[in-house]
């Protein structure tokens, strides 16, 4: 049995695994992340386990455990072990994490003030806000997971575990990060081939520098396509946002408010793009107008 | 990471002083127990008094807030629905946690509150489904036709209510036990003895609420669940006795009179076990199999907190079912909830095998 704990943004994990090297080959990919918490209280624990003696030899897969678990979860191929603690590990912030409201959307900081990407999973988040931290000079804050402080003015807060890329994406970031910045290419999960990039190592040491929300952006990414923006009304960026979060509504009227202060503070718009250029000149462009 | 002793849950709930000695790693072992028992917000208010680490502090005032929000929530529903059954001529009884609520009872500090659940007379049960349907309730049928009719022929609730919008889940109960039991309750007595917490609302009275939690903890299921429905019955029993001198007598008089003496004995004895519940001489049994199975199911946690699998949880889990149904019964339903479990394997199969769509390209 081997056990790993590392800490992610405000939240300190432990993975745990008899299987042999997997928790090592996950550990790799949280080299950089503060990871000496033995005595410490920690936040979440997840567990990788085959469902039976058969499936450690046949056809092997896993079951992921935790404090926080789904009913009817699915096995995982034992090969895409890594990528299973991912998800499992977002799983216990999406479903118990309460300390802040947590949004799916990615995150970028510059000068103490933030961008925040939201969308539907392939809509391009975490492509955008790697080409942000490797491609423009921003502080990458998260891909997958924004955190909101519970504040009428409220604050983002990093959550900047690995970037998980997809597809057409990999070579995208291959041909724009250095190579040992890169986990192991991932081929043929849920979500086709995964391949997750080490955010630069700068932002991974600021991560518990929070920094102010102005921007609020909902990309889509069009192959062909004209690059266009549409700003969104506070109220639906609000609709939007709270739709998008996985505990805003559980969290009251604290949360209400925060995300009430959230659309306040920020300019929100729907923007469309058919390069990594185009999307980086727009985030540019509105950026400058927020 | 040092082995804590299993039951450092149940110790720091009943004397809360106790935590000052658990030392980090244990509160790490504590918080997954607490949040697998669904106890962590009842542990927090118990121990807010101690000295601990800061990160424990935090995730028990985590929890804290959580289940409190979730209270106020269910408060909310329990007036939309008192508001759905208002012009209905029949009682409606709020069971468990929504009870715990609206009468303010010790069981409530810090309890998670999941689905509503509310008793009414088994003649008006379809009133009450129709009136809860017409103000935006819908039933959840989710594995179709048999689910529906295992509801609605053989146990005492109606399949889930969900609110269209809101999503809240209401549980229609007409008995505490299914038709199919062994045990027959005495449930109209139950709803004539029902007290009257607002203009429309009505709880158990304190001898029927014990009565109620003990069948659902020591007769009905498997003990899933365990630690929170004990601490629910120990902290009903101490308030219960200390309010009405005669509340001991009236529970013995009620349990003998509906025969369901046994599992009310056992149950207070396992909460006396686990919570050093005071409890009178009449209601003290000597353990027995069940009750040591239960014993250790309910203290064997992995190192994440997570419960144990394993025979003796089997053994609970057929013997809930065989005091649920008689044999016969029983057969036909396991029998087809395995056929129904292939069919779905093999759907799942299927689907497996399909040519997928290609995944989005961005």
């Amino acid at each position: 049995m081997k056990t790993h704990r590392f800490q992610i943004g405000p939240a300190v994990f432990e993975i745990r695994s008899s299987v042999r090297g997997l928790v090592a080959k996950t550990a790799q990919l949280y080299r950089d992340y503060p990871q000496d918490f033995s005595g410490k209280v920690i936040d979440f624990a997840v567990s990788a386990e085959p469902p039976s003696l058969l499936r450690r030899v046949y056809k092997p897969n896993l079951i992921y455990g935790g404090d926080f678990t789904l009913e009817d979860i699915v096995p995982v191929e034992r090969r895409l072990g890594v990528l299973g603690f991912e998800m499992a590990i977002n799983l216990q912030m999406a479903l118990g994490y309460l300390r802040h409201i947590v949004i799916h959307a990615a995150s970028a900081a510059k000068n103490g003030d933030a961008v925040l990407i939201t969308g539907e999973s392939g809509a391009g988040k975490s492509t955008l806000s790697a080409l942000l931290s490797y491609s423009a000079d921003w502080r990458h804050m998260g891909d997958e997971l924004a955190l909101v402080t519970l504040e009428d003015d409220p604050m983002l807060v990093p959550y900047p575990r690995p970037i998980g890329l997809k597809n057409e994406s990999v070579a995208e970031m291959q041909a724009r990060a250095p190579e040992d910045r890169f986990g192991p290419l991932l081929t043929g999960s849920v979500k086709g081939d995964v391949r997750h990039l080490l955010p630069p190592r700068p932002a991974i040491d600021a991560m518990l520098e929070p920094a102010r929300p102005r921007l609020i952006l909902s990309p889509r990414f069009r192959v062909g396509a004209q690059p266009e923006y549409r700003e969104m009304t506070q109220s639906e960026a609000y609709v939007r946002l709270s739709g998008a979060s996985t505990n805003q509504l559980r969290l009251g009227e604290t949360g209400f408010r925060a995300l009430v202060g959230l659309v306040k503070g920020a300019k929100a718009y729907d923007i469309t793009y058919g390069s990594s250029e185009q999307a980086l000149a727009l985030v540019d462009e509105l950026w400058a107008q927020a | 990471m040092t082995k804590p002793p299993a039951d450092l849950l149940y110790r720091c709930l009943r004397r809360p002083n106790y935590a000052e000695r658990v030392r980090p790693e244990d509160w790490n072992w504590l918080i997954r127990v607490a949040r697998h028992e669904r106890l962590l917000g009842t542990l927090a208010l118990r121990v807010a008094h101690v000295n601990m680490p800061a990160m424990a502090r935090d995730l028990l005032e985590e929890a804290r807030l959580d289940a409190e929000r979730g209270q106020d929530r269910i408060r909310f529903e329990i007036h939309r629905m008192a508001e759905a059954l208002a012009d209905q001529d029949f009682p409606v009884v709020l069971l468990k946690g929504g009870a715990y609520l609206m009468a303010d009872l010790p069981a409530l500090p810090g309890r998670e509150i999941g689905d509503l659940d509310i008793l009414v007379p088994e003649g008006r049960i379809d009133d009450a489904e129709a009136a809860l349907k017409e103000a935006g309730w819908k039933s959840v049928k989710a594995r179709g036709d048999y689910d529906d009719h295992y509801y609605r022929e053989w146990m005492h609730e109606l399949p889930p209510l969900a609110h269209k919008t809101r999503g809240n889940v209401i549980d229609l109960h007409h008995n505490i036990l299914p038709r199919t039991a062994r045990l027959k309750p005495d449930i109209d007595g139950m709803i004539a003895r029902a007290v009257p917490i607002t203009a429309d609302l009505h709880i158990l009275a304190p001898a029927d609420m014990i009565i109620h939690a003990a069948i659902h903890c020591a007769y009905d299921g498997d003990f899933h669940g365990g630690a929170r429905n004990l601490w629910d019955i120990d902290r009903l029993v101490r308030h219960f006795a200390a309010e009405h001198t005669a509340f001991w007598a009236q529970l013995e008089t009620q349990a003998r009179a509906q025969g369901i003496m046994q599992p009310v004995r056992r149950a207070l004895t396992l909460t006396n076990h686990f919570y050093e519940t005071p409890i009178v001489g009449a209601f003290r049994k000597i353990k027995g199999l069940v009750d040591s199975a239960a014993i250790r199911k309910l203290t064997a946690h992995g190192p994440y907190g997570e419960p144990k699998g394993g025979l003796r949880s089997f053994f609970l889990y057929l013997r809930g079912h065989w005091l649920r149904m008689p044999p016969l019964m029983l057969a036909k339903h396991l029998f087809t909830k395995w056929r129904a479990r292939r069919a779905e394997a093999r759907l799942e199969a299927d689907r497996k095998k399909a040519p997928v769509q290609p995944p989005p390209s961005r």
